[in-house]
């Protein structure tokens, strides 16, 4: 049946857009956006008061599968998604086994045919993601990845990343750098500063990342390779990025919300939900990422979302794994900080979590008009909300912002034409079928 | 007057008045020391437990001392934290000691964190006898007691603490405990062995000892961890001794009170004449450890039945 979705306020800079509009879905396409359209036999779905938006894409996230489904699957994690407002997301391959290989990937496209958003691949740069030897990159290429990384953990050897970026090229890769000095970085669990300090905990110092960046800037430059940074953490790293592109270099690089918003203060408690790598940095750092995206210096918004079990955020703060389940307070905690406070536009936002990572993968995204696929993001910025560890879609749990009250929240996700999760009238419901 | 608090996980967020609160205190506790009876019956019925994840000899048989001239049951279990390998582990021994009815937890875990953890999981005072290198503060009230004893006032003293402040849970409560006493206090050390951004702390940071030890009143003097060399903290030994090293020589003054939290390397941080000299109170800082946790235990204990008195 076709869907109208009447009375939205509709943003997409794409394709001039802002304002009060109907639009018309058939099947998986956008058939008409117009000020007013009356149509018989239609779900009518009335969105008075709420905002449209082009799907989102988190081009960072961590599915676990296969090898720790305990911490997430591809389908919890898209319901994660779904739940975030999020139409498509792209996989880190440090699964087990591990992307490195054509069959794990086809694997995880068969998995991803059953979930409820769009899944694209990334595959590693080496094989096992050890550092040591080359992936079978074209391989990867062919099975559909978007883009290489050996994510959570950085390419040690520069030998290794200079081959890797003049071999990813040929195939139009962007290659996505975890910068982490593992010498510098030690045994570290928090950013090395006063808190760490006080806190007695080890410190994992912000030229970790810095020197790898500046590494990896120089080794790009050499081979003209598109380099993408993940998960920027530093005000030093925004800086050596602003140079580089002042000098033309084809990088890019992502921030994530909770860098965005949270400090190493925040660790203050020895709370595990504040551990993850790269550490919640200083409040200097923070602000210069917040600088760095009004800039347009960082690219992207990326959640780096990285689901645990219970268990593995349980007790001692040294023991705790890294990482926080990110998708579904992503758009809030931006709208609530950001948007609603005038810090980001609607337009600005857009660019950073939907046309920007989209470009960077190289996928393409009609955004909102006549005869594009129907991904849609619905929000509502009337809605103040309570995260809720417990009502969380994924398995991972570990949120620092867990009984926050949040402004805003995402109503409706459709994708291909599909409404995927429904929360009009607050049931927070995932659909599989419709 | 009990504390006014469930814990006792560390001295910077306690104030001065407690402290002062816990040092008098202390004095009364002391003074059962010169009695021929060395037991009050003050803690009769109360479980105490010594939970040790680290094995430290010293500071657990202080605890054990000190419940026992309390009259305290005391119950010990250690564990090694290479088989804690979740925290699970720590959880379940909250629970567990929750059904037994512990009433003060002592732990002593090489995790920074892991006193505040359990005392958020049990309803059981936790008295932290040392996290990792967060805090110890039951070793830098007996330090700040015994400043008190010898030089009648800590307020105004200029102290020094020399050594590997960056991985010292001792380093980081005496700043605190000092700091909120009114001293002024002072770290030196290798660079590599000071802590970034320790000056934000409210302490003077030196690398040249010489200079800091300019017009001091008291040196603590940390325990070197030979293993640090290992790890490229510092290039030998030796240049330790020769850049770092207290000897008789660099404190040539009686009037500085030379303190060490033991256990010692002799001739490495300190020589054995600045540790057996006239100015070292070395062994009577032992004594008011047991002082301190005796005062420590009841003031946590006392924190239910309020009308108990100490004598
Ligand atoms: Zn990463």
């Amino acid at each position: 049946m076709k869907k109208l979705f009447k009375n939205a306020f509709i943003i997409d800079p794409s394709n001039d857009l802002a304002g009060k509009y109907d639009l018309l879905l058939d099947a998986d396409k956008i058939v008409a956006i117009k000020k007013e359209i009356n149509q018989e036999g239609c779900m009518i779905i009335d969105l008075k008061g709420k905002i449209l938006l082009p799907g989102l894409i988190d081009m960072h996230t961590h599915l676990r599968e296969p090898g720790f489904e305990e911490k997430e699957t591809i389908k919890t994690g898209c319901e994660a998604a779904a739940a975030g407002g999020f139409t498509t997301i792209a996989c880190m391959p440090n699964t087990n086994p591990v992307a490195d290989n054509q069959a794990t990937i086809e694997y995880i496209k068969a998995r991803a045919k059953e979930a409820v958003v769009n899944v694209i691949p990334i595959g590693s740069i080496t094989k096992g993601s050890s550092g040591k030897e080359l992936a079978e990159i074209g391989f990867l290429s062919e099975a559909g990845v978007k883009a290489i990384s050996d994510d959570g953990n950085p390419v040690m050897n520069s030998e290794i990343m200079r081959r890797a970026m003049e071999y990813a090229s040929s195939f139009s890769l962007p290659v996505i750098s975890h910068c982490e000095d593992k010498n510098l970085a030690g045994d570290g669990v928090m950013h090395e500063g006063y808190y760490s300090t006080i806190l007695g905990l080890k410190g994992i110092p912000a030229a970790a990342e810095e020197v790898m960046i500046a590494r990896d800037i120089i080794l790009a430059e050499m081979t003209g390779a598109h380099l993408h940074i993940a998960h920027l953490s530093t005000a030093r790293g925004v800086e050596l990025l602003r140079d580089a592109k002042k000098r033309g270099l084809k990088i890019t690089a992502e921030v994530t919300p909770h860098h965005l918003l949270l400090t190493d203060q925040k660790v203050k408690g020895y709370n595990p939900d504040t551990k993850v790598n790269p550490p919640l940095r200083s409040d200097r750092d923070r602000k210069a990422l917040c600088k760095g995206l009004k800039d347009g210096i960082i690219n992207v918004i990326a959640t780096d979302h990285a689901p645990h079990t219970y268990e593995d955020k349980l007790g001692e703060y040294d023991l705790a794994s890294f990482g926080i389940s990110g998708l579904e307070t992503a758009l809030s905690l931006l709208y609530d900080n950001f948007i609603d406070k005038n810090v980001f536009t609607w337009e600005e936002l857009l660019d950073f979590m939907a046309y920007g990572p989209a470009e960077i993968l190289g996928i393409k995204h009609g955004g909102l008009k006549k005869g594009s696929t129907a991904d849609i993001t619905v929000f509502d910025p009337d809605i103040s909300w309570k995260v809720s560890k417990e009502k969380m879609k994924s398995r991972g749990k570990n949120t620092p912002f867990a009984n926050n009250v949040l402004q805003g929240r995402v109503v409706l996700t459709v994708v291909k034409g599909n409404i995927v999760y429904n929360n009009m009238n607050g049931e927070a419901r995932i659909l599989y079928d419709n | 007057m009990p504390l006014k608090r469930k814990d006792l996980l560390g001295l910077y967020i306690i104030s001065g008045a407690e402290i002062k609160e816990i040092l008098d205190t202390s004095e009364a506790m002391k003074e059962i020391f010169t009695r021929s009876v060395k037991k009050i019956p003050t803690l009769r019925g109360k479980t105490i437990v010594n939970l040790f994840f680290e094995p430290s000899t010293r500071t657990k048989s202080s605890f054990d001392l000190a419940a026992k001239r309390l009259s305290a049951d005391v119950m010990s279990i250690s564990k090694s934290t290479s088989s804690v390998m979740k925290g699970e582990t720590l959880l379940d021994t909250a629970k567990t000691l929750e059904v037994m009815g512990a009433d003060v937890v002592v732990i002593r875990h090489s995790i920074p964190g892991a006193a505040e953890f359990l005392a958020n999981n049990i309803r059981a005072s936790v008295l932290n006898a040392g996290d990792g290198a967060h805090a110890h503060p039951t070793q830098a009230l007996l330090d700040l007691y015994t400043i008190r004893e010898k030089k009648g006032k800590i307020k105004g003293l200029k102290v020094l603490i020399i050594g590997d402040i960056a991985h010292s849970r001792v380093a980081r409560s005496n700043i605190w405990g000092l700091l909120k006493m009114g001293a002024e206090v002072r770290v030196a050390g290798p660079a590599t062995l000071l802590p970034l951004e320790i000056e934000k702390m409210g302490v003077k940071r030196y690398t040249d000892l010489d200079k800091a030890l300019e017009g001091i009143d008291v040196i603590n003097i940390l325990r070197i961890q030979l293993e640090r060399q290992a790890r490229g903290l510092f290039p030998s030994i030796n240049e330790y001794r020769h850049f770092y090293g207290i000897n008789q020589e660099r404190i040539n003054n009686d009037d500085i009170l030379v303190m060490h939290p033991g256990p010692m390397n002799r001739g490495v941080e300190i020589e054995s004449a600045v540790a057996d000299g006239n100015s070292s109170v070395i062994t009577e800082q032992v004594t008011n450890g047991v002082a301190v946790r005796m005062a420590l235990l009841y003031l946590l204990v006392g924190r239910n039945n309020e009308d108990e008195k100490i004598v």
